[in-house]
């Protein structure tokens, strides 16, 4: 019993700790320096004009990420031009994930003809000090005064099988939320998704 | 001769797959919501995984080594696959059929995840593989892996 104790005592304390960890809605977001698929550095401030970020943690192997690229891209299509821009990072090990490498990256980057970058986080702690969990998960962010507020945290939408089936369309409503000046309702969503592969020391 | 084509199409397109595979049941969240709230002094160990997910798949030989130890007695092991739908005959079957698992399987089906992932577990984020314990009130959730020792550690006390 002893035993058993302990260990939800740990799992309890683990739990609360990776929990306490990464952003909340209302929280400012920092900024990152991270490399793209075609070999640059891509930091939000390249974007002095956007209103936004739709920053979206994804990656090459998960079929979940697969199942929304084509929503990732429309969204790119549609919100780039209204300020917001689509910037997708892979935080996976790709020791671990070996589909999830950067020359990976770049040969589906180059396939599927993506419209927006696609960051590699290379030592991972981009994903960590956002408190990304799984992909896809998205973080909407909000440029207010000079910051970047996140104000929207989950899902694209509330199908992750088929596009044309859902119903809630999380992240579109929560732009258009915005750009009337209100805040996103829900805020926070979540979703299946694969774990993000990273080598727990 | 119309008819007949139309019934040969249908057989072919429309097989029910409770008949073909009785096995493994695709049901939604309503109807699986069961599984989780049993007083029955039963141990439950649920499982939330899928054939694609790397670190489900290596951790399932050591679920099936728990459901093979308990597997008479109070305890009862649930697999529950989060495959997509068209991946039953493809990928879920065979990999079930491959695997000889032992434990039995579902596949959960029911893209509206965010309606439902909170009433496994407020905890839950949504990432597999992901295990649910409980016997009566006793419960414990975890996102991530498992080892056998560690399904072992919380598993024994809860035997009789």
């Amino acid at each position: 019993m002893k035993r058993i104790f302990s260990l939800i005592v740990f799992i309890l304390v683990f739990g609360f700790t990776l929990l306490a960890q990464g952003y909340k809605v209302g929280d400012k977001a920092m900024d990152f320096r991270l490399i793209n698929v075609d070999g640059k550095m891509v930091s939000m401030a390249d974007y002095p004009d956007a209103k936004g970020f739709i920053v979206i943690f994804t990656c090459n192997h998960c079929p979940y990420s697969i199942a929304y690229e084509d929503r990732k891209i429309a969204l790119s299509k549609r919100f780039e031009p209204m300020g917001y821009p689509v910037i997708a990072i892979n935080p996976n090990d790709s020791t671990l994930q070996p589909q999830d490498s950067y020359s990976q990256m770049i040969v589906r980057a180059n396939k599927k003809q993506f419209p927006y970058p696609y960051l590699l986080d290379a030592d991972q702690s981009v994903f960590k000090t956002y408190g990304a969990t799984r992909t896809p998960h998205v973080f909407l962010l909000n440029k207010e005064s000079n910051d970047l507020i996140v104000r929207y945290i989950g899902a694209i939408d509330n199908n992750y099988e088929d596009a044309d089936a859902a119903t809630e369309k999380y992240v579109e409503n929560a732009i258009k939320a915005l750009e009337n000046g209100k805040l996103p309702d829900p805020d926070f969503t979540k979703a299946v998704g694969c774990t993000i592969k990273y080598k727990k020391s | 001769m119309l008819v007949n084509i139309l019934i040969l199409l249908n057989a072919i397109f429309y097989q029910p797959v409770a008949e073909s595979n009785s096995k493994i049941a695709i049901i939604d969240f309503e109807t699986f919501q069961h599984y989780l709230t049993n007083e029955n002094d039963t141990v439950y160990v649920i499982n939330f995984w899928a054939t694609w997910c790397a670190p489900c798949v290596k951790e399932l030989p050591d679920f099936e080594k728990l459901n093979q130890k308990y597997g008479d007695k109070n305890f009862k092991m649930l697999l529950v696959s989060l495959d997509f739908r068209k991946m039953y005959y493809t990928r879920l079957i065979p990999f079930i059929e491959e695997n000889k698992l032992s434990a039995e399987v579902i596949l959960l089906h029911d893209p509206d995840a965010n309606a439902w992932i909170d009433k496994v577990d407020p905890s839950w984020s949504g990432a597999i593989p992901a295990t649910l314990i409980y016997k009566n009130s006793f419960r414990l959730f975890h996102e991530g892996d498992y080892t056998f020792d560690e399904l072992n550690t919380i598993v024994e006390p809860l035997i009789y």
